[in-house]
């Protein structure tokens, strides 16, 4: 059915296969539920030509019921044709059939005939081997005799050689100790010991006895002897130790020898160390230390551990003692060590110390050996923590020192302040970043020590965080202070330009840079804090303190020099003979110009800070008030001596309604504060310079005119003018006290005066 | 118990010099000599009464000129010297202000001087009944200073102040001049006095001049300290010379110095770097100690005469502090005492600061001032009772806490 259905398939006008290629085109567009009832269809419907179930009655029936006679005499010419081809094909399957079946015919007939041949030869093969089985019967027969003779021959011949090597061995022995080839002579030796002594009741054998014990004595003493000698590697050592101890020699003594001939030969590589110790770099020198000590040693330690299993304190104490020398060497070498500039390469170095030393803990477990190398490690870790703190001292404080020589440079470019602070935090800040790029090193995955409990804790928190960052801003702020306080007398040894710089640099550290550093090192660290570390906040609040302490000791110094200038000028002078001011004095327009270039100077550091409001005219108005207030009520009573207590009233009354002025006071972080700090400290010094001398009238009319140029040009430095005309009110007022000849000068003439220059 | 309210008693002019009046040991007396370039200066005697809290006063005229310094003589209630300005000036000025211009070029052309002298004066005997009769017309008729004689400083200059022998018999002084410490012999009358040796003199770069000084209370009297820009030295006054010599004391001009009364070699020194330092005169290059506490030059350091962990200082900043220096005093551990038998008279702020163990404090800070406090002095009568005055005439007088007190005392 299967080739029918082959060949009726490409039948274009059958029904049936036309259907199926459209249902397979349904199929293939997706029609499920069609293809579904169509497959099914298929099987059971009794119209399908090729299905199973097909009923040639029914078939008719629906074809002549549902076609056209055309399609019907169409059907039928397909149909007859469909019928034709099929008969052709089944006579060539019929055909094929039948010529295979005449030559399996031939096939069978031809082996029939093979068959009779090969049962003739397999007759005569069976004869064959039953003669050949009879012969080899015979031969055995005859041979049994002869090969147990063979057999006893072959054993008595075993024997005479086994007698001959004993009867040789005295010769072989002393062939053997000829040429040094200990192993081999006492390997034959061995062998034939139990033999010669168990026949040792022979004369014979006795004799062989002696002469090999003689023999083996000699070459115990050659042995001895080269042992003694020393000068063979660690390999011939052990070998030699091997034999002695296979010639029963006495473990305890060769031990000991075996340690002291060691020792002697590490000791030589220490000497050989200890002169390389200041010659070579430390990479180089460790590397030597871990070629030749360390590996020698661990040889030691291998070979004994072969050769004597039970003796294992022994080796321990040597172990020790050589290693302690040896670390001390390291310590040495380590010390020397000071130069900070590269860290990788002692790093290395510690790295290759350390893993060396592994190499002895697995050899011999148990011993102090590494850790005490871990602790020199630690150690060395630590001194290089000191070592880099105290080079970022130096680096600190000779930066301070091109600061100060770039202070002290001639002319200073606008914004100079501000570009060397900036250079100076940068540079610093850089600096400690490259120094904990440097410590860093320490803490590498690839670093065989970073991984113990020391590097990973305290060495990063009490170490890195406090040893050296904490210590280092502590620094900063120490020896910020310090400037207040050592050079703080005379004012002169530090430049007040330096101090309001270090101020700013300080404040700056309180605001940023601090919690900036610490967090760059929690994070480079990843410091786990188990123990308590210093705050933020704290080392901020130090900062702070000493950003404060030096701002104020600036205003001191710079209030100090104006002081300075206007004491002099009010002590030289004698203001009872002076003549009539022509002009402000010399100094004034000094202290105007020193005043206008510290503010120029704080303005590039600090911001302007808050004033109190002031009238955009504010030197002309007030100081016309407060001249008239003077002339009409301070110095009215002069001239009416019946009332000598009004003279104090008005500024008694102004005392008692201000406040009380602090001269000496902190100063905030601003501009206007800081000028106002100096202002107040050169003008009180100038009211108390004023109240020890005695004026004459031109003298009282000199400080009239020199305070109301103070007036016009310093009101605008500070936070509140009340305070300067309150001062300069003073300075007037106790000079005018202080006048023989009390008449002032007229206002408008001080105004021409003033104006003048 | 409060303690009481501080007594203030104001003059009429202003004034630098204060002194007690060291021979009176019984009554509280202070000295206070005014100065005024256009009117009589006075010096004023105030008595004060401790029990009734009341001030008496009586004044007496000054002629020769403005008061600078002020000391009372040992022995002698009624002797004191003082350094005052003597200048013709204001007679020629009073003339000029009538003249016209020929005038004034007459003036100019005259040499006018101002000059600080010297001079002992003696109080007249009257002073003491004339006052207690009329306490309150006494200005009416106030009584004149009786001139003993001057120390005739003509070869040595201004005279910035003088000192009587501590504990002497009032009739040895020196007198600081410009460059020269003079030692003068009174007679025995006391109107005349004598150079008694060769002067020490100050030699060095410049014009050096002495702001102060103090002669110590021991060593039998043999040595003085002086002051004189930011040095301070010590002289033996046997031989007139330097023993040594402490440069740099301060950072500034060294305002005034003080002798620990009971440890011969520690003095106290006050200055314009706003500090107190107190040096062992043994070794000068550090200071044992140095305060700093005021906001503005230190004029005044004064120890207390009995307890010498108490020291006064006056400042310019307008305040005067009472601290109380117990590590460097002469009874280091003060004495135990029982916290609860003070605690009942212990009173706001006082409370805190002596419940704390003994140990250097500030015990208290007086305000009443509003000026320039040049001048602080211990009553010589009764040593928890100080005298301070201000340049615009206001003397206050205050006592020790009495908690303090009787921490001391107990």
């Amino acid at each position: 059915m299967d080739a029918d259905q082959g060949t009726a398939a490409p039948a274009d006008a059958d029904p049936a296969p036309k259907r199926r290629v459209h249902g397979m085109l349904k199929l293939y567009y997706g029609l499920n539920e069609e293809g579904k009832a169509l497959g099914q269809a298929e099987s059971l419907d009794p119209c399908d030509i090729n299905g199973p179930h097909f009923d040639p009655e029914l078939y008719l029936n629906k074809l002549r019921k549902e076609c056209s006679l055309g399609e019907l005499v169409d059907q039928e010419a397909c149909m007859v044709k469909q019928i034709r081809s099929l008969d052709s094909d089944m006579q060539t399957l019929v055909y094929e059939n039948y010529n295979k079946f005449i030559s399996a015919t031939d096939t069978i007939r031809k082996m029939k005939n093979d068959f009779k041949k090969m049962e003739d030869e397999m007759d005569c093969l069976s004869t064959n081997m039953a003669a050949i089985t009879e012969f080899s019967a015979r031969i055995s027969g005859t041979l049994q005799d002869q090969h147990a003779q063979i057999t006893k021959l072959s054993g008595v011949h075993t024997l005479l050689r086994k007698l001959q090597f004993l009867f040789e061995l005295p010769a072989r022995l002393n062939k053997c100790l000829e040429l040094q080839a200990y192993g081999q002579a006492v390997s034959a030796h061995r062998r034939a010991r139990c033999v010669l002594q168990q026949y040792s009741h022979m004369p014979s054998f006795r004799g062989i006895q002696d002469d090999c014990r003689a023999i083996m004595d000699q070459l115990a003493q050659q042995l001895r002897q080269k042992f003694r000698d020393g000068g063979s590697s660690a390999k011939d050592l052990s070998e030699c130790v091997e034999l002695l101890l296979q010639l029963d020699e006495p473990a305890e003594e060769l031990c000991d020898k075996f340690l002291s001939h060691a020792q002697a030969r590490l000791e030589a590589d220490l000497q050989g160390l200890e002169a390389e110790l200041s010659k070579t770099d430390i990479l180089e020198f460790i590397d030597r230390g871990c070629n030749e000590f360390v590996s020698n040693l661990c040889l030691v330690i291998a070979s004994y551990q072969e050769l004597f299993i039970n003796r294992l304190g022994k080796l321990h104490t040597f172990v020790n003692s050589l290693a302690a020398r040896y670390f001390s060497l390291v310590e040495r070498r380590i010390q020397e060590e000071k130069g900070v500039g590269d860290n990788s390469l002692l790093v290395r170095a510690l790295d290759r110390f350390h893993r060396r030393l592994q190499a002895v803990s697995k050899l011999l477990p148990g011993s102090a050996v590494p850790s005490q190398g871990t602790e020199i490690v630690v150690q060395a870790a630590r001194e290089r923590i000191r070592q880099y703190l105290s080079a970022l001292q130096t680096f600190y404080l000779d930066s301070l020192t091109d600061v100060r020589q770039a202070l002290a440079a001639p002319r200073l470019t606008v914004g100079g302040a501000a570009d060397l602070l900036s250079s100076l935090s940068t540079s610093i800040l850089n600096q400690i970043k490259s120094v904990l790029a440097s410590v860093h090193l320490f803490t590498a995955k690839d670093i065989t020590f970073s991984n113990k409990p020391y590097f990973k804790g305290e060495f990063c928190s009490q170490g890195v965080r406090e040893s050296l960052v904490v210590s280092f801003i502590k620094f900063v702020c120490q020896s910020s202070r310090q400037f207040c306080e050592s050079a703080g007398d005379r004012g002169g040894s530090t430049p007040p330009a330096l101090l309001l710089l270090l101020s700013r640099l300080c404040l700056d550290y309180e605001t940023s840079t601090i919690s900036y550093i610490l967090t760059l090192t929690d994070e480079q660290f990843l410091v786990q804090h188990h123990t308590p570390v210093t705050a933020v906040t704290v080392l901020c609040a130090e900062a702070r303190e000493a950003a404060q302490k030096l701002l104020n000791h600036y205003v001191k110094v710079q209030g100090l020099i104006i002081s300075q200038m206007l004491r002099k000028s009010v002590e030289t002078r004698d203001w009872v003979n002076t003549i009539e001011p022509r002009n402000v004095r010399a100094v004034m327009k000094r202290v105007v110009e020193d005043t206008t270039s510290i503010d120029v100077q704080v303005g590039l550091l600090y911001e302007e800070g808050v004033r109190k409001a002031h009238s955009s005219d504010s030197s002309k108005r007030t100081f016309s008030v407060y001249s008239s207030s003077r002339q009409q009520v301070r110095y009215a009573p002069s001239y009416t001596p019946s009332a000598p207590m009004d003279t104090n009233l008005l500024s008694n009354i102004h005392r008692l309604f201000s406040e009380r002025i602090d001269i000496f006071s902190p100063v905030e972080f601003n501009k206007v504060s800081v000028l106002t700090g100096i202002i107040k400290i050169s003008l009180k010094t100038f009211l108390e310079c004023v109240r020890l001398r005695t004026f004459g009238r031109y003298g009282l009319q000199q400080i009239q005119v020199d305070c109301h140029y103070l007036q016009m040009y310093l009101w605008r430095f500070v936070s509140d003018e009340n305070l300067v005309h309150f001062l300069l009110d003073e300075i007037v007022g106790s000079s005018a006290h202080r006048c023989l000849d009390p008449s002032p000068m007229e206002q408008s003439v001080i105004e021409v005066i003033c104006e003048r220059g | 118990m409060e303690d009481d309210a501080p007594v203030i008693y104001g003059l009429e002019f202003q004034a630098r010099a204060l002194t007690a009046q060291t021979a009176e040991t019984d009554a509280i007396r202070f000295l206070v000599g005014t100065q005024s370039l256009k009117f009589e200066n006075q010096i004023h005697i105030i008595d004060f009464d401790d029990e009734n809290n009341i001030i008496n006063k009586n004044v007496l005229l000054h002629h020769a000129g403005e008061i600078w310094d002020i000391s009372a003589s040992p022995a002698d209630k009624g002797v004191l010297t003082t350094c005052y300005n003597k200048s013709e000036c204001p007679r020629v000025l009073a003339s000029i202000s009538l003249s016209d211009n020929f005038y004034i070029f007459d003036f100019i052309s005259s040499e006018s001087r101002v000059l600080t002298c010297a001079s002992v004066w003696r109080m007249p005997p009257e002073w003491e009944s004339g006052s207690h009769e009329s306490p309150d017309d006494s200005s009416n008729s106030p009584q004149t200073l009786e001139l003993l004689c001057h120390l005739d400083n003509m070869a040595h200059g201004n005279v910035a102040c003088v000192l009587w022998e501590p504990m002497g018999n009032g009739k040895r002084l020196i007198s600081l001049a410009d460059n020269h410490a003079v030692l003068w012999d009174l007679q025995e009358s006391s109107t005349k006095a004598t150079v008694r040796y060769s002067s020490a003199t100050l030699e060095g770069k410049g014009q050096l001049k002495f702001t102060s000084g103090k002669w110590s209370p021991h060593h039998n009297c043999t040595q003085l300290a002086t002051a004189n820009d930011t040095v301070i030295r010590g002289w033996d006054l046997r031989s007139m010379s330097q023993i040594y010599c402490i440069e740099n004391a301060h950072g500034q001009l060294v305002r005034d110095l003080d002798f620990n009364p009971n440890k011969q070699y520690y003095l106290a020194s006050c200055g314009d770097d706003c500090k107190v330092k107190f040096w062992d005169v043994r070794n000068v290059n550090e200071p044992v100690k140095s305060l700093e506490e005021h906001s503005h030059w230190v004029w005044s350091v004064r120890y207390n005469h009995s307890h010498d962990q108490l020291l006064l200082t006056a400042s310019s900043d307008s305040r005067v502090i009472l601290s109380n220096m117990v590590s460097i005093s002469s009874e280091p551990f003060g004495h135990l005492v029982d916290d609860d038998d003070l605690s009942d008279a212990e009173e706001g702020h006082q409370e805190e600061k002596s419940k704390e163990p003994l140990q250097d404090s500030i015990i208290a800070t007086y305000e009443e001032h509003e000026d320039s406090v040049y001048a602080v002095e211990w009553s010589s009568a009764d040593p928890w009772l100080f005298s301070s005055l201000s340049y615009d005439g206001r003397l206050v007088i205050n006592r020790v806490p009495r908690a303090l007190k009787y921490r001391i005392l107990l």
